[in-house]
């Protein structure tokens, strides 16, 4: 009598089981993923220990006849967090990162519609950004995590227009998502009011900017074929991504408007790429606050396959700020300004070998106006369907301080990854 | 009208027993490996085996559409192994003279539409032993055929490439059913004479009137690794739309291939 409850229990509830599971046409994939690695010298403000984590993410989409539900989640133990369980999923703290949580449907037959924690990238850039202005998350990228990492979510409705003279995307975000920005916490930065770097001893926790539909953000952009490449407009309505301003409580996020163009498409037997914007700094400084100025921003680039599996690709890219003098007058010491136009050459090399599944890349970000460069090698290796091991190092060298790149070099690191998907 | 179908009746009983031309053997074996329907669909299970016999999957659906000029769209979504999970890979593919095909690839964990520079088709596809080419189809005008044998059932044509230095085989030969017209057995040969690999339909079906491979197995002779390519659920003439092969798409993958 027992065993036959028992056994029709098991046969309702498998029955159950597939009944739902049927009904709700869904998938569940995901990873786990274990990262350790250490800084190559000693950084006097931080730990020695780039990275010690392991992470198991869950991506589950689910179909529903009018729209597909995506939910895509890190479970994460970190050794080196302050407070593992001090969750904040604006910043990624905690034991929990939301990457995504969101809805797509096509409410009409010419746009989609979608609406939640999402994922946004745009524009032509290889590691570069200018009209990209969604949140990033550069600790991850400078840290040696996985490259997707480097791309924050944002909370957003995105919706995009398929008129027959283009594609017109707009990305509203009533609360504004900043970059997670490299604070002190984890990696070590130049500070300009200490006149050196710092990390730990000068951590930047700037005001948030936290209310929801003033705090607002804006991304439009509309592409379309022209001449046989693509071409594209963007604006952009909100705040400088990184806290650029300060007021008398500290740090801030100023007001940003930016305005851009892109083309790329193929040239000769390769791909070009090039990308125009103008950051419009709205506000003013003044004696009681300091924002950054106007910048022009520029870059320009080409990639093509140089020999069988290795492809190469260069790029220019310019920032270059307007009304210098100004920007001269409000510094603590000008020694350790910023110049007016910084030039960053960036090359990336990516060999696969083996049948694709050795694959070894090195990134080069080249300043010769800081004197600066940031090396990014990666070596992959694609054991078999499901296990992959990595390695991968985050070099800075500079010959000042203060510079982009420079005031990183306390944080050059080695990492080493294993990830076992499913 | 009784001579005109008398004449109708002569000419295409003619055209039965004619000797077709070898151009007219290739383009056809072209249409029928490549071009059938209008479009398409169909599931690939790709089996990637080394020396040592260890394997490797790759699933994915795959759409194509033909478009005009025989130029044609193809769309790749690929659902296994987890590490490209919801990855897509498309084509348009342009065969008119001096036009390179364009290619993108989707990342939807960096939500990344990426164009891959136009590089050598005979690189392997997604690290199997089929190049890009194999999956695509090669150009005819690239190389030079010739009839070298006629048998009861299949046609032999020799392949030279007209640029020696753009490939890594000095001739192919392909063995096309008289009947068909698919191509049944390809043979690689290398700078020295020495054949190296071998491409193979192993089991054909008629769908909807099409004779469809829906088993191949290629051969690397040198490193001893095979790829068997198995199509299940064909479906020709399916009714795509042309805009299902835009970045539209890329980001939101079509039902006719999530499901």
């Amino acid at each position: 009598m027992q065993l036959k409850r028992i056994l029709s229990w098991i046969l309702i509830s498998s029955f159950t089981f597939q009944i739902s599971s049927f009904a709700l046409d869904s998938e569940l994939h995901g990873f786990v993923d274990g990262r350790a690695g250490g800084r190559t010298q000693n950084d006097p403000h931080e730990d020695d220990r780039s990275l010690t984590e392991l992470r198991l993410q869950l991506d589950s989409l689910t179909y529903f006849d009018a729209a597909e539900l995506q939910i895509r989640a890190d479970f994460l133990y970190d050794d080196l967090a302050t407070d593992i369980e001090q969750v904040d999923l604006d910043n990624g703290d905690g034991f929990i990162d939301l990457r995504e949580f969101n809805v797509l449907f096509t409410p009409v037959d010419w746009a989609d519609m979608k609406i939640g924690r999402q994922i946004l990238t745009w524009g032509t850039g290889d590691l570069l950004f200018i009209n990209d202005l969604f949140p990033k998350d550069w600790n991850s990228f400078l840290l040696g995590r996985d490259e997707e990492y480097l791309k924050a979510p944002s909370d957003s409705v995105y919706a995009s227009f398929f008129p027959s003279i283009g594609t017109f995307d707009v990305a509203y975000t009533p609360r504004f998502d900043a970059d997670r920005y490299i604070d002190g916490r984890r990696v070590s930065y130049w500070n300009p009011a200490l006149q050196s770097i710092a990390g730990k001893n000068a951590e930047i926790d700037a005001q948030r900017r936290d209310e929801w539909f003033k705090d607002d953000e804006l991304s439009m952009r509309f592409y379309r074929p022209f001449l046989s490449w693509e071409g594209a407009l963007y604006a952009y309505h909100g705040f400088w991504k990184s806290p650029m301003g300060a007021n008398s409580s500290g740090a801030y996020f100023p007001r940003m408007n930016a305005y851009g163009t892109s083309a790329k498409g193929s040239l000769g037997s390769g791909l070009a790429n090039v990308e125009f914007g103008y950051y419009d700094s709205t506000e003013e400084s003044s004696a009681t606050q300091i924002v950054p100025n106007d910048e022009v921003r520029f870059l320009m680039g080409y990639e093509r396959e140089v020999a069988k599996d290795l492809t190469a690709g260069a790029q220019y890219y310019l920032e270059w700020m307007m009304e210098y003098d100004d920007y001269l007058d409000d510094q603590f010491n000008p020694d350790t300004a910023r110049d007016e136009a910084r030039h960053v050459l960036t090359l990336r090399l990516t060999q696969m070998l083996m049948n694709q599944n050795l694959i070894l890349s090195l990134f080069t970000f080249y300043s010769p106006s800081d004197n600066d460069a940031y090396f990014r090698p990666i070596i992959t290796y694609k054991i078999t369907d499901n296990w992959m091991v990595t390695a991968n190092g985050n070099f800075f060298i500079g010959e000042d301080d203060y510079t982009f790149f420079g005031q990183l070099k306390y944080n050059s690191n080695v990492n080493l990854g294993v990830r076992y998907s499913f | 009208m009784k001579k005109i179908m008398t004449a109708l009746l002569v000419a295409s009983s003619l055209g039965v027993y004619a000797e077709l031309s070898v151009d007219e053997i290739v383009k056809k074996a072209n249409e029928a490996s490549y071009y059938a329907g209008k479009d398409g669909k169909a599931e690939v299970e790709m089996k990637i085996i080394d020396k040592s016999g260890s394997s490797r999957t790759r699933e994915f659906t795959l759409l194509r559409m033909n478009t005009d000029n025989g130029n044609q769209k193809f769309y790749v979504y690929f659902k296994k192994p987890a590490d490209i999970y919801k990855q897509v890979f498309m084509v348009w593919k342009e065969v008119g003279e001096g036009n390179s095909d364009s290619r993108w690839m989707w990342l939807p964990a960096l939500n990344l539409s990426k164009q891959i520079a136009p590089g050598d088709k005979r690189t392997s596809f997604v690290g199997s032993d089929f190049v890009y080419e194999d999956v695509s189809g090669r150009n005819l005008k690239e190389d030079n055929h010739e009839l070298t044998e006629t048998t009861d059932t299949q046609y032999v044509i020799k392949n030279t490439p007209k640029d020696a230095g753009s490939v890594e085989f000095s001739y192919y030969t392909v063995r096309i059913d008289k009947e068909t017209f698919l191509p049944r057995k390809a043979e690689y040969f290398d700078k020295n004479g020495k054949h190296y690999r071998t491409v193979e339909a192993t089991k054909v079906e008629t769908i909807q009137g099409f004779p469809t491979v829906i088993e191949s197995v290629v051969k690397d002779l040198n490193t001893g690794g095979s790829t068997v390519n198995t199509f299940s659920n064909v479906k020709y003439d399916i009714g795509l739309k042309e805009n299902i092969f835009t970045e539209r798409f890329l980001r939101r993958p079509p039902r006719e291939v999530t499901r």
